[in-house]
């Protein structure tokens, strides 16, 4: 069997899917979002590397710009990770504990 | 190069400046946060104007990701007053509560310098890495009172469902770039003019547009918003309220206006669903609020969705009545916020809607200034407000959307039950208790706004010179 440009997709969708699950169903630790979040834009990379490497030369396409988007996609969930992991430290200090279902001091 | 540098001048000033100050305050001997905090707002004003003192350079930076034209000149003057203005108002707050750093300071600069970069991106990657860079600071920003339980977990609610939505923007970035070949909008049209609006192209725009929707807070994506304003230090929670909204909007705007401009039958719906969710969401959830900082972020929910109303239009004359629409909103809010900064007793800040009973007796000049705003906030003529919605409305009835306009005025009458609340409180309740009075900048500000709101921005000539920049923006974007 061939692996084609549909297989990296279809992959890319499930974890995709899986990610934007946890952060909805997971009910335990922020640990798991931010792990979440990461799936997402690991599937997101998939798709953006998959497309470039597929793509048709017709005029306007543009196959490079695919890569350099995955590569500033890694750069920037490095910064976002740190953010994420810097404001989830203040809040332990605050709260004593990161389990999501004490995350309700306020109510939206 | 000459010309990149010339475009793209007042990013770089922004940048140069953040990056000099960050080094600036950093000083062993003495706290230099007063003295940044008045350099980033003489920064934000100088960066305000700036494309109006260049003479409003046009054209394209580094080989097209950025595109500066009257658009991104009106936004990016917007952007920088509201923001210089939500700066000044964090002085005294800061102060108060033991919480001035320089980092503040230096935070918004690069959160502006962020939106600056979104309001210009003409291309996939730059727009991302605009939302991101102003993202990063706000998730920041919103836990600065790193010691308040209320401030963290407000960071962290945003930082997550941010996170989540730029997850699904990517994503939809991602399938967009697959369908059509480019990041370039320009090319994204012409490929889409090629193949029309395959399967795929439409999936990755309602992917964009959702990520889009949680940073306007529009109804279905609006969850954090309540918690993040109610948890945020009152100051941050006016910032949110104005500059970012406008900056989130102006991206959805140009993406919709540029890259599936020629496909308005697929995007229109999925705003009609946007606007109608946020305005019945933002006046319902409303109505049950005690705090006025929550009361805020639901007026905001429903602000959100007037604005949306003239964009489903997809016209110059709905994209030019979203521009004044939005312009006016933040002035107002912006006067809403310096007032809510008032609200302090001895020990301490209040925001519950009951602690401004009787102010009319107490704080005569207080109540009187809310009043003014909240009858703006309505939309009664005179008043500002009255001709946001006026603008807003009119462009999506000529274009045939009767019914999402009739739905908004519905919405505008449920919603001025809770500003009329708030008037009655002040005007009509006992007495309990007397608010010291505001420091000056506050002070000032509110009263800014309020003269805007009122005499100035409606007189003949002032008022005819602003809609004929919101109207150059606006063609702009249409003769890109």
């Amino acid at each position: 069997m061939l692996i084609g440009l549909h297989h990296y997709l279809i992959v890319a969708a499930i974890l995709f899917t899986i990610g934007v699950f946890g952060i909805f169903v997971n009910r335990k630790n922020v640990i798991i979002i931010l792990m979440c979040v990461e799936l997402i834009l690991l599937a997101v990379n998939i798709n953006f590397v998959a497309f470039s490497t597929h793509m048709e030369p017709v005029a306007g396409a543009d196959p490079i710009a695919g890569q350099i988007f995955a590569l500033f996609i890694l750069t920037v969930a490095a910064a976002e990770a740190a953010v994420g992991l810097a404001i989830l430290v203040v809040y332990f200090r605050n709260r004593g504990n990161i389990a999501v279902e004490n995350i309700d001091l306020m109510k939206g | 190069m000459l010309q990149t540098l010339s475009t793209f001048l007042p990013e770089l000033f922004l940048a140069l400046s953040a990056s000099l100050l960050l080094g600036f305050g950093l000083s062993k001997t003495q706290d230099r946060s007063v003295l940044v905090r008045y350099i980033s707002v003489g920064v934000l004003v100088v960066f305000a104007f700036m494309g109006y003192i260049l003479d409003r350079p046009d054209g394209t930076s580094f080989s097209g990701l950025l595109f500066n034209n009257d658009f991104s000149d009106f936004l990016k003057a917007i952007i920088g007053l509201a923001a210089a203005a939500a700066l000044l108002l964090s002085k005294n707050y800061f102060q108060k509560e033991n919480l001035d750093r320089y980092e503040f300071s230096v935070l918004t600069l690069y959160a502006v310098l962020g939106m600056s970069i979104m309001v210009s991106a003409n291309n996939l990657l730059a727009m991302y890495i605009g939302i991101e860079m102003q993202s990063l600071a706000l998730y920041i920003m919103a836990a600065f009172n790193r010691d308040s339980l209320r401030a963290s977990e407000s960071g962290l609610k945003y930082f997550v469902l941010g996170a989540l939505s730029s997850g699904l923007l990517l994503y939809g970035a991602s399938l967009i770039y697959g369908f059509t070949g480019s990041l370039d909008f320009e090319t994204i049209r012409a490929s889409i003019a090629l193949t029309g609006p395959t399967t795929g192209i439409i999936a990755g725009m309602v992917f964009l547009l959702c990520g889009l929707a949680f940073k306007i807070s529009a109804a279905p994506f609006h969850m954090w918003t309540p918690d993040v304003y109610e948890g945020s230090p009152t100051p941050v929670t006016g910032f949110f309220a104005a500059a970012p909204k406008l900056a989130a909007m102006a991206i959805i705007t140009r993406l919709l206006i540029v890259p599936f401009g020629d496909i308005i039958g697929q995007w229109q719906q999925v705003i009609v669903v946007l606007a109608v969710l946020s305005m019945v969401v933002g006046s319902l959830g409303a109505i049950m609020q005690t705090n006025i900082k929550r009361l805020m972020a639901y007026s905001s929910i429903a602000n959100m969705g007037y604005a949306l109303v003239p964009l489903a239009a997809g016209t110059i004359a709905g994209v030019q009545g979203m521009l004044v629409f939005m312009a006016i909103y933040i002035i107002t809010v912006i006067g809403v916020f310096a007032i809510i900064l008032q609200m302090r007793l001895r020990n301490g800040m209040v925001e519950k809607v009951s602690d401004l009973s009787g102010l009319s007796k107490s704080n005569p000049g207080m109540a009187f200034g809310l009043t003014m705003l909240m009858v703006s906030l309505i939309g009664i003529p005179p008043w500002l407000g009255f001709f946001g919605k006026l603008f807003a409305f009119v462009p999506a009835v000529e274009a045939g959307l009767l019914w999402l306009v009739v739905v908004a005025l519905v919405a505008s009458v449920i919603s001025a039950f809770y500003y009329l609340r708030i008037i009655k409180t002040m005007w009509f309740d006992e007495p309990n208790r007397e608010f010291i009075r505001g420091p000056r900048t506050t002070r000032l500000i509110a009263i800014l706004s309020i003269v805007l709101v009122i005499p100035v921005l409606i007189m003949p000539g002032i008022s005819t010179a602003a809609l004929g920049l919101a109207e150059s923006a606006a063609q702009a974007l249409f003769a890109q």
